[in-house]
């Protein structure tokens, strides 16, 4: 040090230590939170392919674009894609999950709110990734 | 004077020399020259987004084509050649030797870039500046595709030959009288970010022969049909590039080492915790590379792990930006060119260093992953950081390049309105991007909130355009017509604080 003290970038340093620790602490438990799944999830299958969306419900019937749920409910997405990676994405629900080729990867969600909401691709797919929409319909 | 450049002499003279200050002259003149042509696809892009449907771009891969191009050319055509311009300039002065310590070596480095960049805008590609595989493997037109590739591995060499060429030249060449602890911060910031890009250049420059291999249809590193992974091409791509963005700060933060106490009439608050900030750094710099895949199925223990280690990178930053704020603290601080772009870079890199620890917490990126607000977050260090250290610095070189002034009423001008131009571009894209809307989207639904943002995005970027013409003006003119620099103290700043452009090199 060039001789003078240096106390206050001490501190300084120490209270950013102390502000990233709150948000790490704070950061982990939100996210161990949302990420459990609850048991009585429905499973809806979601398929990305250049550039619509598939949803498959457990009970088979197939939807292309538009996704119907219940309010209410819980669901569980297990999302892939039939070619490249897209990311299925509802904003106003925090649903964001890359659909990665030769994976399945899970996310759930429980809408509390009737009405119709944007479905759209999040990661770049090509041509028509700007495109890729469908829409949410949360049934009372 | 040691920045030779005020005699005029032949181009070919200074393109076939490999003499430091010619390679540094080369390599800032290049950069600037990428800087403008990327700056224009941006302008093309933001003109588009300006409004919902159709603006001036017909069709969609043209888009996709451009901001691809646009962020390849801005990070490694413009960004990185032009600190290596810097750091060719200043790095053998400040360590006191006659030159490079490979200057040979150094040029061929320099000469890499310039065809590397022609085959990234011949053939302009479309698979963005990260090009995933599977969609570049299988589904990305080629040549362009191709031709990105090899230009990435060329400039991959390029910065390895440039950063080992600055290692031993700091590190072997420097004046024995020196010791590595008084080297000036700005040299130490090549130091650092050499010792980066060594370490972590490699894994890219693997991941693009895999990725070449694969589109020849030889291999299936990334492709599941084939027992491949493309989430390891991820891995591999981070590891690189998540450093790379210290690569690129790092000096831009010892570009403003070299302004702040300069303007501030004042010693740097510390050596020591400048040079401490920089080697902690270079070393978490590569703790937090995955922050960028929370998306793409990781496990909860993996996103914890990658979420503490990009936090732990936050002090030694903040370290950074109080050394700036405590030197310039009791200054008799001179608002000249130079530290206008200083203090205004180093405002806009504490703004995007708590976006970064906002992006970091892992319940908060999935609303902003891959949205507008991740646009926002880089353009804010590499926009608001980073060009506006390098901007700053091009002002401050200026007299030891030319000789000459640049217009300081008009070097003003163009710092207000970059600056104000760049928090109406990049605040509004955090917002866009809490809004929902996606990046690299060539139109948006015709929301009012989506418009309303977008136009003031659009409108800042035309500001920035223009002041950008303006600087090019002031540049090119004063090169010429300047009024002669008083060489000794160009800004009247007065004082005997060491300044490394009066060191003697003594092999001249
Ligand atoms: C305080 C330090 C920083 C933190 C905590 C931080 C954090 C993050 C995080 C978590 C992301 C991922 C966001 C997402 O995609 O969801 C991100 C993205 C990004 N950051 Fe930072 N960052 C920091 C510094 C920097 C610096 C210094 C640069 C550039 C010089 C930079 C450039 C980028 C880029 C280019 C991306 C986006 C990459 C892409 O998706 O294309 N960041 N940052
Ligand atoms: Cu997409
Ligand atoms: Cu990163």
């Amino acid at each position: 040090m060039s001789g003078h003290s240096n106390w206050p970038e001490w501190i300084y340093v120490g209270v950013i230590i102390v502000l990233l620790a709150y948000v790490g602490a704070e950061a982990w438990n939100v996210e161990r939170l949302v990420e459990h799944v609850p048991a009585e999830a429905e499973v809806i299958k979601v398929i990305g392919q250049q550039w619509f969306w598939t949803f498959e419900h457990a009970d088979g019937t197939k939807e292309v674009g538009e996704l119907h749920v219940k309010k209410g409910h819980a669901y569980k997405f297990e999302i892939t894609t039939k070619d490249v990676n897209h990311a299925f994405n509802i904003h106003d629900y925090v649903v964001l999950q890359d659909a990665v080729a030769g994976r399945v990867n899970e996310v759930w969600f429980a809408p509390d709110k009737a009405g119709e909401f944007p479905i759209q691709c999040r990661e770049y797919c090509g041509l028509l990734h700007y495109n890729m929409r469908g829409t949410l319909i949360v049934e009372e | 004077m040691v920045l030779e450049l005020q005699k005029p002499r032949p181009i070919w003279q200074i393109m076939f020399s490999t003499h430091h200050t010619d390679v540094g002259l080369l390599y800032t003149i290049t950069s600037i020259a990428f800087f403008f042509m990327g700056g224009a696809l941006a302008l093309g892009i933001r003109a588009e987004l300006f409004l919902p449907g159709t603006q001036i771009i017909s069709d969609s891969m043209t888009f996709n084509r451009m901001f691809t191009v646009h962020g390849t050319a801005m990070i490694f055509l413009f960004l990185l050649p032009f600190a290596s311009g810097v750091g060719n300039y200043f790095v053998p002065i400040m360590v006191r030797y006659k030159d490079m310590a490979y200057p040979k070596l150094n040029a061929v480095a320099f000469w890499m870039i310039p065809p590397a960049g022609a085959l990234i805008w011949l053939g302009f590609a479309d698979f963005t500046w990260y090009a995933t595989p599977p969609y570049s493997a299988i589904r990305a037109p080629g040549p362009a595709a191709d031709m990105w590739i090899f230009a990435q591995k060329i400039l991959g060499v390029s910065s390895v030959l440039g950063a080992i060429n600055f290692i031993v030249t700091i590190l072997k060449c420097k004046h024995p009288d020196l010791p590595l602890s008084k080297v000036p911060l700005l040299a130490w910031s090549f130091l650092s970010a050499s010792l980066i890009i060594i370490v972590a250049v490699p894994t890219f420059a693997a991941a693009l022969v895999m990725l070449l291999t694969d589109r020849l249809g030889v291999s299936g590193f990334f492709d599941p049909a084939k027992g491949g992974d493309p989430i390891a091409y991820q891995h591999l791509f981070w590891f690189t590039f998540h450093p790379e963005v210290y690569v690129l700060v790092i000096p831009a933060i010892g570009m403003m080492y070299e302004i702040i106490p300069r303007f501030s009439r004042k010693p740097i608050f510390s050596q020591s915790s400048g040079i401490f900030a920089f080697v902690m750094l270079s070393i978490v710099s590569f703790s937090s590379w995955a922050h960028h895949m929370y998306a793409t199925g990781m496990s909860f223990t993996e996103k914890t792990v990658f979420m503490i280690g990009t936090l732990a990178a936050v002090p030694a930053s903040g370290m950074h930006v109080f050394n700036f704020i405590a030197t310039m603290w009791g200054g008799r601080i001179k608002f000249a060119t130079p530290m206008m772009w200083a203090v205004g870079g180093i405002a806009l890199f504490f703004s995007a260093g708590a976006g970064g620890v906002a992006n970091a917490a892992m319940p908060f990126d999935f609303i902003t992953h891959d949205s507008y607000w991740v646009v926002g977050h880089f353009h804010l260090f590499v926009m608001g950081t980073i060009a506006f250290g390098s901007i700053g610095f091009l002002y401050y070189m200026f007299p030891y390049i030319t000789g000459r002034m640049y217009n300081e009423t008009w070097g003003k001008i163009h710092f207000i309105m970059s600056f104000a131009g760049t928090v109406m571009v990049f605040f509004t894209q955090h917002v866009l991007g809490l809004y929902g809307m996606p990046r690299r989207v060539y139109d948006y639904q015709p929301y009012p909130e989506y418009i309303v943002m977008n136009q003031i995005a659009s409108v800042g970027a035309m500001i920035i355009g223009v002041s950008m013409v303006i600087w090019l003006i002031n540049m090119i003119y004063s090169a010429g017509k300047g009024k002669e620099a008083n060489m000794d103290d160009p800004w009247g700043l007065g004082g005997k604080y060491y300044f490394p452009y009066q060191a003697k090199n003594p092999h001249h």
